[in-house]
């Protein structure tokens, strides 16, 4: 008997008037836009028409200066239900590239990644594991990696078992206008120079948003502006896989920072998220072995300046029994921690009288907002207010400028 | 012009009912059928190549659903490939690698399942057909701008493969040597997966072969008795250049040859499997994670936390926990067939039970703990 194709037995199953409430997924299109990825030549505009179509494998690109193009993000859906090939919806290795308007459904693995690449915008694309938040979708929904010069804007990314926008190793990106739910973490900047996070709206993630340094990587990362964004009632629980770093933000997070440098945070409402509003720690307090890390590796969080951020609600019911424990014993039962939780690692290699440098330290003003240090180099023995600690200011960053053909 | 007379050739051949192939570059057009290029043919109820085609092997090859491979080389007339002591050799324009996927099918008559089994070889450069199953085969050619991969499908009846640059599915059954049987879903790579292992450096993004290295070939050659296959290479004038002093041309252990440490077995089969993508360059540079046969400590794994594995963490916290090959991601990528968690990412539907049992014996005997 002649082996069928995957597509084949779902159009049969289709052709059979099985009953469906959602609109069942059309498989014929799958040859069609995979030839249209191949063929691709710069210039060209691939359009996705109105519909929702099915995939069994994953889509790549590799042609510079193409564009995808669909009807809108609940027009033009591609579903990867069935998928059972590849570790993507669509990957891109290609500069030059655009893509707007079209929804990623239910991949196995991550929704569009797009690695090492240059000027890449992403609009308007929403990506989605329809199902809610499960530990077995897949990781990323936006994933550009190793890229420079990239813009997000307006994107929705829903349920993500690691992060919904997620822009690591790259260089230049503004990150604007996106809405992320229902992620472990919402949006996540990781090992990236000179990014602009603003008028985000992240809520109900495990984390809002990150600004990571991951040991063992090409590059760190530097330079985070989180600015005007929504960061609200980020209690989901945590629903990542074990193992990886997310897994072990406390649900209730709101903006994050570990490991990294010369991050700003401002004007931003955080509002609500039960572990704390802000955490800065380094990746000392994630699990990672010491063992499995490159030497030069700076794992402590320098220059971090927090102010004017509208703050309230945090801390209520932080996730975690020492956490726990730490609000009961110092704020009592009904009371909260305080809403800039810092977990008290600082580098003795940078330390002058026992003090970091005016220009490395972590300076909060933000009218009456408290600080926590939880004192992990000590195990939290002695946690302490320490927010006077913290009154000082630092330079503010320059605006990301996207260049090139996204230059605004 | 030398193509057209070649086309002109076998067409006459065709319509005259002979088989006999005859390699032909195509420098710029994709043939719809694989026999357009000349390298084999079907033929006496045997796959046949074409005088002046090499058949090689490798000491440790990649995993692929344990299809049975049968490689081969064409070089045109005259010219060589250049030695390299590490990357894939230099091969000039006009070469045309071909690689045919292929499984000892159950039964007689064709269900779509397939053994686990040893099963034909190639004998005086044939390859009888009779209980086999001839899946794929993809060409590897090389064209003045470079490397281009090109996927093939056999039609029903076996007698050619027609090009599926969009690639394909196939529903099989694998039947395993004891007996147990899984469906799973052959995955036929389309053209840009093919680029997706061979871009080996994924910034240049250039296909390049990547079995033609010199660790992988320096064996003694299956199909000529009793030379390396490296001397036999460049005796057949395949291949020039400095290869130095014999004992020192790199050399894999074969991942199943007992008498060789587990060490250098386990680092032969990542390398064959893994490192095309994880190596300092490759495509998953982004993990930091490199599998190439010189990486130590976290780089090859050691203790070393995911970035961005999602569900391929298996819920375990480093890539390689010393002793412990249970808590270990490396292990569990290998073992799990879920799309978004198993490695490699492409090209494997099944679990290779007997390199999971390596690399784990491997984890095993490793001291030390991860802190």
């Amino acid at each position: 008997m002649k082996y069928w194709i995957l597509a084949g037995a779902g159009l049969a199953l289709a052709a059979c008037g099985q009953k469906t409430e959602a609109p069942a997924a059309d498989a014929s299109y799958q040859e069609t836009l995979m030839a249209q990825l191949l063929d691709a030549k710069p210039g060209d505009v691939i359009e996705i028409p109105e519909g929702t179509f099915a995939f069994d494998r994953s889509l790549s690109l590799t042609v510079d200066g193409v564009t995808i193009r669909g009807k809108g993000m609940d027009k033009s859906v591609l579903s990867f239900k069935n998928q059972v090939a590849g570790a993507e919806g669509l990957i891109v290795t290609a500069n030059d590239f655009t893509i707007e308007d079209l929804a990623i459904e239910d991949p196995k693995g991550d929704a569009l990644k797009i690695s090492e690449a240059e000027n890449i915008v992403i609009r308007r694309v929403r990506t989605e594991w329809t199902g809610g938040p499960k530990t077995s979708n897949g990781a990323y929904g936006i994933y550009p990696v190793q890229t420079k010069n990239v813009l997000m804007e307006e994107n929705v990314a829903i349920a993500a078992a690691d992060a919904g926008l997620y822009i690591g190793q790259s260089q230049n990106v503004v990150v604007r206008n996106n809405r992320a739910e229902y992620n472990v973490a919402g949006i996540e900047i990781e090992n990236t120079f000179d990014a602009d996070v603003y008028g985000n709206v992240a809520t109900n993630n495990t984390g809002g948003i990150l600004v990571f340094n991951m040991p063992n990587l090409k590059q760190p990362g530097a330079r985070t502006r989180v600015f005007d964004n929504d960061v609200v009632e980020n209690n989901t629980k945590n629903f990542g896989h074990e193992g990886t770093p997310v897994a072990t933000i406390p649900a209730g997070s709101g903006v994050v920072i570990n490991s990294n440098d010369y991050v700003e945070i401002f004007n931003n409402r955080i509002i609500g998220n039960k572990t704390a509003n802000v955490i800065i720690s380094s990746v000392y307090s994630s699990g990672i072995s010491q063992e499995g890390m490159s030497e030069d590796f700076d794992a402590y969080p320098e220059a971090i300046y927090v102010y004017d951020n509208e703050m309230s609600g945090g801390g209520k019911n932080p996730d975690g029994l020492e956490l726990q424990a730490l609000k009961i014993a110092k704020f009592g039962p009904l009371g909260a921690l305080p809403d800039v939780l810092w977990d008290g690692f600082v580098d003795p290699a940078k330390l002058e009288n026992g003090a970091l440098p005016a220009d490395m330290r972590i300076c909060i003003q933000n009218g009456d907002a408290e600080v926590i240090n939880v004192d992990g180099p000590n195990e939290f023995k002695n946690p302490r207010v320490a927010t006077a600690d913290h009154d000082c200011a630092l330079p503010k960053l320059p605006a990301v400028t996207l260049t090139g053909p996204l230059a605004e | 012009m030398r193509g057209w007379v070649v086309i002109a050739f076998l067409l006459i051949a065709a319509c005259s009912g002979e088989q006999t192939a005859k390699p032909a570059y195509h420098a710029t057009d994709n043939p719809e059928r694989l026999s357009e290029w000349g390298m084999s043919g079907v033929s006496d109820g045997a796959l046949r190549l074409a005088e002046g085609v090499t058949p090689y092997d490798l000491a440790t090859p990649l995993f692929s659903d344990y299809a049975l491979k049968l490689r081969t080389v064409w070089i045109p007339e005259s010219q060589a490939a250049t030695y390299d002591e590490s990357e894939a050799f230099d091969f000039p324009v006009g070469t045309v690698f071909t690689k045919t996927f292929y499984y000892k099918q159950e039964g007689a008559a064709w269900t779509g399942a397939v053994l686990q089994a040893e099963g034909p070889v190639l004998s005086y450069n044939a390859l009888p057909l009779e209980g086999v199953r001839l899946i794929e085969t993809r060409v590897l050619v090389h064209r003045e701008n470079g490397w281009a991969a090109l996927p093939y499908v056999w039609n029903e009846d076996q007698t050619d493969a027609y090009l599926k640059r969009t690639g394909d599915v196939q529903r099989l059954t694998l039947v395993r040597t004891d007996g147990r049987a899984e469906e799973f879903a052959y995955l036929v790579p389309d053209a840009n997966q093919c680029a997706a292992c061979h871009a080996t450096n994924a910034t240049t993004r250039a296909i390049k072969p990547i079995g033609p290295k010199a660790r992988h070939l320096n064996k003694p050659s299956t199909f000529v008795h009793g030379v390396n296959q490296l001397e036999d290479w460049m005796t057949a004038g395949l291949l020039t250049g400095d290869v130095g002093n014999a004992a020192a041309v790199p050399q894999n252990a074969v991942w199943t040859d007992e008498t060789a440490t587990i060490e250098r077995r386990a680092r032969a089969y990542l390398d064959a499997n893994c490192a095309h993508c994880h190596n300092p360059n490759g495509a998953a540079d982004t993990s930091g994670l490199n599998l190439e046969p010189d990486a130590q400590g976290p780089a090859m794994g050691f203790c070393k936390s995911p970035i961005a594995a999602g569900g391929g963490s298996g819920g375990r916290p480093f890539d390689i926990v010393p002793g412990a090959p249970d808590q270990s991601i490396t292990v569990f990528r290998l073992q799990t067939t879920d799309p978004g968690a198993m490695m490699p990412e492409l090209g494997r539907a099944v679990s290779h039970e007997e390199g999971v049992a390596l690399i784990a014996e491997w984890i095993a005997q490793m001291d030390g703990n991860c802190g």
